[in-house]
């Protein structure tokens, strides 16, 4: 059978721009995993950034895949609330909810516990507010249709470019007994 | 290409570009007859397409806001989109998977074979299967149908592997590619299946029979053609005496054009075709056109439907290849000792990792959810496509609350699961997980339906005008130069996906409206 190389693979200029855009910003806005955003968020003030990230990871978690990819799904969805006056404070003030919550169930901010499956009762808490939904529904297109996410599901995408899949394996699974 | 005027008042307007507009207004076009077809959605062409989910969903879905009720699991997932239909000139047959299949005989006859099915509205259709029969055969001509006119099958990918070895270990004996109306080698100046996998995304080979580069162009080149994208009609128009004198559509730019016509016939799937209907109302029908009997918009159906998915220890890669190339169809029969009437088909399909987010199982989070998503490359998928019961309730009504950009109200769409729906799609995920496990699946998962890709009924053809709104040339009981061309016509919604039904239905209807025509009929 063909398969997919799903490895994580950084190249030099992606790795220096990585590099260089977190030591940047590292100092002022510090998230959990010690990474941050290249740009600022349009809704939210930095500290609240990696509470957020936190979030969007722990409603879609995969270990296969970097922080990068549930911080640009942050980003992208703050573009979408930014667009509205309606919803301008939409994750400035979930955020406050969710520590809110946190501090409520758990006695410390979100961010700051540390174990997933005490966060994930924190989440089911504030499961009924628009800030859950607009996020969990938000991440459904903001993480999933990020494309260079999709070969670390073993998706290979666009197939026209590559002449189909023909001569490229739609036909090769070979375990079948 | 021809060019008509508004002022023309001998040509016939056609409603909808798609599998029953597209082929309509082509076979009209080949027997002389002008005619005007009017397009909501714009023109694409195949190099236009992309392979990319939410990318040509954007491109092509019909996307203006609609309602929802009822208790069917779609109006709490998708409570703005009931349907997943296109917008664009050659309608959804830009979007369709391709499969071909003929009623089965009892299938026209419901009310009679199955009998009286309590909340149920069952009424046989006013055809059968042998007068259909020749119809049948010019539709898989002119499509290129696989397994007929010894138009060889699809090759089967892996997904159809996992499927097939399954319902072999099940007994299941009919289990083949399809019938598909995708090109497994070259033909009608159409390029053969590549196994892009993107069947749902406009088929970028041209492999798939779609209106847009068959019929429409066919059409076009014989002179008698127009073809008017954008072209979004608000308005059926009557004159004093009750007969259709035009329609009055909104234009690329949103202006107001009032195109007369000889004969209107209406193909804007069983959501657009109703709610114009309706929308449609004058003093002399207030409760809207060919609405005497008060049928227009009811018994909607779109099949009993559901998904199920199973992950695998070892690669499948599902998504490679031909969608929906690969059928079990053992279950199709009628067969009310598994505890309902009806039965369904089960065919293979697979959504890419985009839309599998958004449809696996809608409103889910957490690891439970994701941990399947990590196992994407070895799942593999089937969709179940079965009858479901008319039922007078579930209906496409107006929703006075919101206009739309033309300031004509909304389509609301109503549909409650009859408890046949309900122990129909019982049996066919218990069959769909017993088929994976049988080859060793680790896990199944039981995916609700999508929105919905088969609407029909809305419009529904019955032998007396009481019981319907078409008679058996799908003209309206009521209105003697108004024709429904769509899926809306259908009675009864059998197990088989519906598009080759709509056409052979269009090319008979073509038939029957020319010789009406040149012998002043109407």
């Amino acid at each position: 059978m063909r398969m997919v190389d799903k490895a994580t693979r950084l190249g030099r200029r992606e790795f220096l721009r990585t590099t260089a855009s977190a030591a940047a910003v590292v100092a002022v806005a510090p998230t959990v995993s010690g990474e941050a955003l290249a740009e600022p968020l349009k809704t939210v003030a930095s500290p609240t950034v990696g509470t957020l990230v936190q979030m969007a990871r722990d409603l879609y978690p995969h270990d296969a895949l970097p922080n990068k990819f549930y911080q640009t799904a942050v980003a992208i969805i703050d573009t979408q609330v930014a667009e509205s006056p309606a919803t301008i404070n939409l994750l400035a003030d979930g955020a406050a909810e969710l520590d809110a919550a946190a501090k409520k169930l758990k006695g410390m901010p979100y961010t700051a516990i540390a174990n997933e499956a005490d966060r994930v009762a924190v989440l089911r808490s504030i499961e009924s507010t628009p800030f859950f939904s607009r996020m969990r529904s938000g991440m459904v297109t903001a993480l999933y249709d990020q494309h260079t996410l999709w070969v670390k599901f073993g998706y290979e995408g666009p197939s026209f470019e590559n002449g189909g899949y023909l001569h490229r394996g739609f036909n090769d699974l070979d375990w079948l007994p | 290409m021809a060019k008509f005027d508004l002022d023309d008042d001998s040509i016939v307007v056609v409603i909808g570009s798609g599998a029953g507009g597209g082929t309509l207004s082509n076979e009209l076009a080949q027997k002389g007859v002008k005619v005007v077809c009017l397009e909501a959605g714009g023109r694409y062409d195949i190099g236009d397409f992309v392979n990319d989910e939410w990318a040509s969903f954007a491109q092509l879905a019909w996307k203006d806001k609609r309602t929802t009720s009822g208790t069917w699991r779609v109006a709490k997932d998708f409570p703005e989109l009931p349907a997943w239909i296109v917008k664009a000139v050659g309608g959804t047959t830009t979007h369709w998977a391709g499969a071909s299949l003929r009623f089965q005989d009892h299938e026209w006859k419901a009310r009679s074979t199955y009998g009286d099915i309590e909340g149920a509205q069952l009424l046989d259709w006013p055809i059968d299967g042998t007068e259909m029969a020749p119809w049948y055969a010019k539709a898989e001509s002119k499509m290129g149908t696989t397994g007929t006119n010894d138009i060889p099958r699809l090759p089967g990918n892996n997904n159809f592997k996992i499927l097939h070895a399954g319902a072999t270990k099940l007994g299941y004996k009919e289990v083949h590619t399809g019938n598909m109306s995708i090109n497994s080698k070259p033909r009608d100046d159409r390029a053969s299946c590549q196994q892009l996998g993107f069947c749902f995304q406009g088929c970028k080979m041209g492999a798939k029979w779609s209106t847009l580069y068959t019929e429409i162009p066919k059409g076009e080149s014989t002179g008698n053609l127009e073809v008017r994208p954008n072209a979004h009609v608000v308005q059926i128009e009557h004159d004093p005496s009750g007969k259709i004198s035009g329609v009055v559509y909104a234009d690329g730019d949103g202006k107001m054009q009032r195109q007369k016509a000889r004969i209107v016939a209406l193909a804007g799937n069983s959501i657009e075709s109703p709610r114009l209907l309706l929308n449609s109302h004058s003093a002399l029908f207030p409760h809207g056109l060919a609405n005497g009997a008060g049928h227009v918009g009811r018994h909607y159906m779109r099949h009993t439907t559901g998904s199920v998915y199973a992950v695998f220890d070892k690669p499948v890669h599902m998504y490679r290849g031909t969608t929906m190339a690969g059928i079990v169809q053992d279950e199709a029969r009628n067969d009310p000792s598994r505890g309902y009437v009806g039965g369904f088909e089960l065919e293979t399909i697979s959504l890419g990792v985009p839309f599998m987010a958004a449809f696996l199982s809608p409103g889910s989070w957490g690891r439970d959810f994701t941990s399947t998503l990590d196992r994407y490359d070895r799942m593999a998928g089937m969709w179940i496509v079965g009858e479901d019961m008319p039922q007078a309730s579930n209906c496409v009504t107006l929703n006075a609350e919101f206009k739309d950009e033309h300031g004509m109200p909304i389509a609301n769409v109503h549909y409650d699961d009859h408890p046949n729906d309900e122990a129909m799609r019982n049996h066919a995920y218990k069959q769909g997980v017993a088929l994976y496990e049988a080859v060793g699946a680790n896990r199944t998962i039981l995916t609700p339906p999508y929105p919905s890709t088969h609407n029909l009924g809305t419009n529904r053809m019955s032998e007396k005008a009481d019981d319907g709104v078409v008679n058996r040339w799908g003209q309206t009981h009521e209105v003697r130069n108004l024709f429904i061309s769509d899926g809306s016509v259908f009675t009864t919604s059998a197990a088989e996906n519906p598009t080759l039904t709509i056409v052979a239905l269009a090319i008979r209807q073509a038939d029957h409206l020319a010789g009406m025509m040149s012998r002043n009929e109407i």
